[in-house]
């Protein structure tokens, strides 16, 4: 067998999910855990259930939104970037640096200031804020990607007289891709999490972040837990969506893979 | 030798005194020292010598893949870089080298595409190459699908697609079991023959260099010197019958004894002090 299916594969992380979630449940009981400290996940999810679509399905909607906007200019950033400077020895010594200085900047921080530009109604704000986060893991994989390619290789295509062009198109750009997908699968979730994150700062009252905030405020935990379910969710849908992307787009690293 | 007689020269590799020197931080090793070697048109030459004598090097050298530190360098009556240019080489590394997001037949297209050949032509020369190396039925396999051997033959075929002027060959075969050696060996012949094409090749195997060419360059190390060449006198068309003639084997044992005398001559070290006492009580 060289590939095994999808379902198989993932079949020992859901047991394992399945008995963790079982222990909780289990131990809540046993112990008699306090609802506020940590309620059973039966409790979550019983309100993750009430509380869809009427209250959760605008913030979710919202949320996935600035998720993606962001993490489409990020990548797209990332991506410019590193074939810049892959290509041009100044794009190199220019960028490099202001993107590495760029990843220092805590991010996060800036979230009340850009609410305090844009309003909180806004997307942009949190778009912002994951567009900065997916760039850096985005142009780093890039170059990489790009830059790693065997030696031989390029003495091969430059036996074939080949340009700088063709170089790029049929050696560095393929071998990049591997690269630049592994760092699309980080930048997927990374973009989840920089939008609930920076909507604690201020959003929309339906937006998920907003929610969170309020209904811990209120004491509702198994709301708010339920609020935070559906992120990972989202987290998740994101993360496959990027490899059902890499299957289509490079299906050999998968059977490479597979294969060893 | 100026440009107007280059491009009607038969000498497609002329060097004089061509040298290389590798700076390695403390110390700068000797590479090459003082090549003089002209290859005309049409011949198979083979270059062997103990390991680290730098046939890779001069190999490289002739193919622009390295700059020689000294000498002269002509190519089909051009500087090696303008031969690179005119995609005059076709070459095959000590290692296969394919994409592996390629198959097997746009590996050996690769060539044809980067020198803008029609789709058409892709095809039906990659298919003629796939045939000709015997991997009829792998066309859309990639290459971790493929025995190190079967790699090996792809990239032969990828350096035949464009049907180079001169092929540069780094042990093709190392990596190849006996038979399907002989085999390939037999393979190259024909296509030596078919195309006249001029082909440089490294070898380590003192049979396979007879068998193949017109003339063995043999080389030293410490530096590496051209210490003779062997013509080789074998009639044309070499079939597996020319491995049973006399003068084959008493060619071998001449390639043999060329390279056994150097290491006689000038290496009394005491680490081929093993190799001096075998070559010494055999002649
Ligand atoms: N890039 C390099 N930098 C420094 N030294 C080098 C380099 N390439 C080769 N050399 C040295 O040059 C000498 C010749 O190397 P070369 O690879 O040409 O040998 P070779 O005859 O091809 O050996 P083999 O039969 O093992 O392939 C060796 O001593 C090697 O250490
Ligand atoms: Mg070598």
């Amino acid at each position: 067998m060289t590939r095994s299916s999808p379902l198989s594969s993932w079949l020992p992380a859901l047991l394992l999910a399945v008995v963790v979630l079982a222990l909780w449940e289990g131990a809540s009981i046993v112990l008699g855990l306090q609802t506020f400290l940590l309620p059973r996940p039966s409790l979550i999810v019983g309100k993750l259930v009430e509380l869809w679509p009427s209250t959760l399905a605008r913030g979710i909607a919202f949320t996935a939104s600035e998720a993606l906007v962001g993490l489409v200019t990020g990548v797209a950033c990332g991506t410019l970037v590193g074939l810049a400077t892959a290509r041009w020895r100044t794009a190199r010594e220019t960028l490099v640096p202001i993107g590495i200085g760029a990843s220092t900047v805590p991010i996060i921080a800036f979230a009340p200031i850009t609410i305090n530009w844009f309003g909180p109604e806004s997307m942009l704000p949190r778009v912002i804020i994951v567009a900065v986060m997916v760039f850096f893991p985005t142009m780093v994989n890039t170059i990489r990607g790009l830059t790693q390619v065997e030696p031989a290789a390029l003495e091969l295509m430059s036996s074939y007289a080949a340009t700088d062009r063709q170089t790029l198109m049929k050696l560095r750009v393929p071998n990049a891709l591997p690269f630049w997908f592994t760092a699309l699968r980080i930048a997927m979730t990374l973009s989840v999490i920089g939008a609930v994150v920076g909507e604690f700062f201020g959003g929309p009252l339906y937006s998920l972040g907003i929610y969170i905030t309020n209904q811990t405020g209120v004491s509702d935990y198994a709301s708010a837990w339920a609020a935070i379910v559906l992120a990972c969710f989202l987290g998740i849908a994101f993360y496959f969506a990027a490899i059902l992307l890499e299957r289509l787009l490079v299906p050999w690293y998968a059977a490479r893979e597979a294969a060893r | 030798m100026n440009a107007a007689a280059g491009s009607a020269s038969p000498h497609v590799v002329e060097t004089h005194g061509v040298g290389k020197v590798f700076e390695t931080g403390d110390a700068a090793v000797t590479a090459l020292d003082g090549i003089d070697l002209t290859i005309r048109s049409g011949e198979f030459v083979s270059l062997i010598g103990p390991s680290g004598c730098g046939k890779s090097t001069l190999l490289r050298i002739i193919g622009d893949l390295t700059d020689p530190s000294g000498g002269e360098l002509r190519v089909n009556g051009k500087s090696a870089r303008q031969a690179r240019l005119d995609r005059d080489y076709g070459m095959v590394f000590q290692a296969p080298v394919l994409m592996d997001w390629r198959n097997v037949a746009s590996n050996i297209e690769l060539p044809l595409e980067v020198m803008g050949f029609p789709r058409e032509d892709r095809a039906r020369r990659s298919a003629a190459l796939v045939k000709l190396v015997e991997l009829e039925g792998f066309e859309g396999k990639h290459p971790w699908q493929l025995s190190g051997g079967m790699q090996q033959r792809v990239a032969i075929a990828r350096a035949l697609a464009f049907d180079p002027k001169l092929l540069l060959m780094d042990e093709p075969f190392g990596a190849l079991d006996e038979m399907t050696r002989e085999r390939m060996n037999l393979e190259v012949m024909r296509i030596w023959r078919e195309t006249g094409t001029t082909i440089v090749f490294v070898t380590h195997s003192i049979p396979e260099a007879v068998f193949l060419s017109t003339r063995v360059v043999v080389m030293s190390a410490r530096p590496g010197r051209i210490s003779r060449v062997v013509d080789v006198d074998l009639p044309q068309p070499r079939t597996v019958d020319t491995r049973e003639e006399p003068r084959y084997f008493s060619l071998v044992t001449t390639v043999r004894e060329a390279l056994r005398a150097h290491l006689v001559d000038t290496e009394p070290l005491d680490d081929l002090g093993d190799a001096r006492i075998r070559a010494e009580g055999i002649s």
